[in-house]
């Protein structure tokens, strides 16, 4: 089983208007999300502005409710769990935000900032409190003496670094990181990047690394869900991301990343895709993605949304499903073989 | 390459606050020809932006003085002009992309006035042609059905329609040189990709020098002729893109190289990042502003910043550390050992 199961989650924010503000649409946040999370693995959830990747991540934890769909965390339905329920889940589950400035209270002592979750759920006595937070401050690689200062006396990276150790108070089994380097310098993204990975070998914890970069998600993520306005396009192993991308989006989207080597982006193909992403309040009818696809034919394409369907191009041995009716193919030896519509 | 258009020498940008002096542009120099690509890449506080806003002399004084240096373009050295001359040379000879094109565009207006105005105030052309002008501009960087565009408010435009419309001002006047500040931090990927695109393709249009002024170096890769690697107010290493990728010198250069997650790495390595935290601008040391940071230090590099050093063919850098100690100590760098296999 799972640790994480995520089944056609959908979040349907409404809009107002008029002085009676009654609902006069929706904005489809997240419209039909499907994924599972294993054990120790750490998935990347990547995507434009407006693709409904931070909104899942938040839909997950239930600090947003669910328009609909379930998720379940180890076997326990978590949208209908009841209030003592959900507060014993959150201890196994936190979330590490984006922004390490707006995130932690100006006005209280980092060691008060990290040691609240203890205080909220009663764990031990102030003294075994303190002695946490010390122990949690030097994890993440900052000192005790520390804990007695405020954030705005931190830079943004070692800010970022009490936000995790905040995360990791309750020692949960699942963190979202929402954004978790974005913020960051790249020179302190490296030590930020590097800090998460050596907290899951040592904690065994589950990640889900929510984020625009492609590059930081396919470093640090061992499987990668594709967002599109609202929907997974695709789902691949991240080995297979970069070399054998199936759905027309993936493609452009790898292809738009510049890669730090003059020689590679002299010999690079690059896939300019036209126009802006549609509005989310009115969605594209069919495949969301038909009004910038070169592929895009009038039937299927616009008539109804693809599903997500296991691409045999791997053998079946490294997970990849792709949601496009012309998916590009691979051969054995690793070139396309785009199933372009006749 | 082509005719040079700029010629910066030791340039010297300080800020005067109640704390203290900010040393932000240290001692600067570089140059940029005719349909050539500079890029100026480092992390926040390197002084990349105001090095270019010094260029066009807005750094806001006071607090901030251009102390020293000069800035040469076709011949002419602009810190020795006139306000009334620089405002001829910003615009005309000189234009600058802004990195939030929402606070740069005036909300009130029309975008097609805005581009218009540009030229009306530059060209002496008058209003009927300017605001043809003006829709024709936004027709070449891209903006379909232009004529109704130019109609339309700052707000009625996406974010990369928005910069879209800065570099039609931007290339209204035919400007030599192009300044972009950080011109996609705030976009998309995809749309990143196309505001590229538009800046090459408006380069090859009016043979423009271009200052690519960025943080990502995959940016630079994908632009830029040669670079510029600044950090805390200094150049730290300059060459072409080439030199400074595959054969760099800097120990902070090698920091910056080896941080970087690569899209296209193949088995997965560990990042080796720079330790450490960013320097307060306030107390940086006399010398290399790297050090405190720097993994290599001796003594004297915070005592002295070491002069330029050249090791190859328009590839310089200033550091300490002697010639073949740095070849030893990058050849066992786990980046650069991977990328030798």
């Amino acid at each position: 089983m799972s640790l994480v199961e995520v089944k056609d989650l959908k979040k349907h924010f409404p809009i107002k208007s008029g002085i009676l503000k009654r609902t006069t649409g929706h904005v489809y946040a997240v419209d039909g999300v499907s994924f599972t999370i294993e054990e120790g693995e750490t998935l990347g959830l990547v995507g434009e502005s407006g693709c409904g990747k931070s909104t899942t991540g938040r839909v997950i934890l239930r600090l947003l409710s669910a328009t609909g769909g379930s998720v379940s965390f180890d076997g326990q339905d978590v949208m209908n769990a009841s209030h003592g329920d959900m507060q014993r889940l959150r201890r196994d589950m936190q979330i590490i935000f984006q922004d390490p400035y707006a995130s932690l209270n100006p006005r209280m002592r980092v060691k008060k900032i990290i040691g609240e979750s203890l205080r909220i759920h009663r764990i031990g006595t102030d003294e075994e409190r303190l002695d946490r937070v010390a122990e949690l401050l030097e994890i993440v690689g900052l000192t005790a003496e520390q804990g007695e200062r405020y954030p705005h006396e931190f830079s943004g990276g070692q800010r970022q670094r009490i936000g995790v150790a905040r995360a990791l108070a309750l020692n949960p089994r699942f963190i979202v990181a929402d954004e978790p380097v974005s913020a960051l310098d790249v020179s302190i993204q490296a030590q930020m990047i590097n800090l998460l990975e050596d907290l899951q070998d040592q904690f065994k914890l589950t990640y889900l690394v929510i984020a625009h970069d492609l590059s930081v998600v396919k470093h640090i993520s061992d499987r990668v869900v594709v967002m599109y306005l609202g929907k997974v396009v695709e789902i691949a192993d991240s080995s297979l991301l970069y070399d054998r991308p199936g759905h027309p989006y993936t493609e452009a989207l790898l292809s738009a990343v510049p890669i730090p080597d003059p020689g590679a982006e002299r010999a690079r193909r690059r896939i300019i895709l036209e126009g802006d992403v549609p509005s989310a309040a009115n969605p594209p009818k069919g495949c969301v993605f038909h009004p910038r696809c070169a592929r895009a034919q009038v039937d299927p394409c616009t008539v109804a949304m693809p599903p997500l369907e296991s691409t045999d191009g791997d053998a079946g041995r490294l997970s990849h499903e792709v949601a496009c009716y012309f998916p590009t193919r691979y051969a054995a030896d690793g070139t396309a073989t785009a199933s372009t519509p006749a | 390459m082509g005719e040079r258009l700029l010629e910066v020498t030791s340039l010297s940008t300080h800020f005067y606050t109640h704390a203290g002096v900010v040393k932000a542009v240290n001692g600067v120099s570089f140059s940029l020809d005719r349909n050539e690509t500079i890029g100026i890449v480092g992390e926040s506080g390197s002084g990349k932006t105001v090095a270019a806003l010094s260029i066009l002399r807005l750094v806001p004084d006071p607090p901030g003085k251009i102390v020293e240096g000069s800035v040469v373009l076709k011949g002419r050295d602009l810190l020795a002009l006139s306000e009334d001359e620089m405002r001829e040379v910003r615009g005309n000879d000189i234009a600058m992309i802004f990195q939030d094109p929402m606070t740069s565009l005036n909300p009130v207006f029309k975008v097609g006035d805005q581009i218009a105005e540009a030229v009306v105030l530059h060209q002496g052309k008058g209003k009927r042609e300017a605001a043809q002008m003006a829709v024709e501009l936004l027709a070449r960087v891209g903006i379909s059905d232009a004529k109704r565009r130019a109609n339309e408010y700052p707000f009625e435009f996406s974010g990369g329609m928005r910069q879209r419309a800065m570099i039609a001002m931007a290339i209204s006047c035919n400007p030599e040189i192009l300044i972009a500040d950080e011109p996609t931090t705030a976009l998309d990927v995809t749309i990143q990709a196309q505001i590229m695109d538009v800046i090459r393709e408006m380069q090859g249009v009016y043979n423009s020098g271009v200052i690519m002024i960025t943080h990502d170096l995959g940016i630079v890769a994908q632009m830029a002729d040669r670079v510029m690697v600044m950090y805390g107010g200094r150049t730290m290493e300059y060459g072409t893109v080439d030199e400074v990728y595959y054969n760099p010198h800097q120990p902070y250069t090698w920091g910056l190289l080896g941080s970087l997650p690569r899209l296209d790495e193949v088995e997965k390595q560990r990042l080796t990042p720079i330790e450490g935290q960013p320097p307060n601008l306030l107390l940086l040391p006399p010398g290399c502003p790297f050090s405190g940071r720097c993994p290599y230090e001796r003594p004297v590099c915070r005592e002295t910043f070491p002069d330029l050093e050249s090791v190859g063919p328009d590839h310089g850098v200033h550091c300490w550390v002697p010639l073949d100690e740095r070849l030893a100590i990058r050849a066992s760098l786990p980046y650069f050992a991977a990328s030798v296999a």
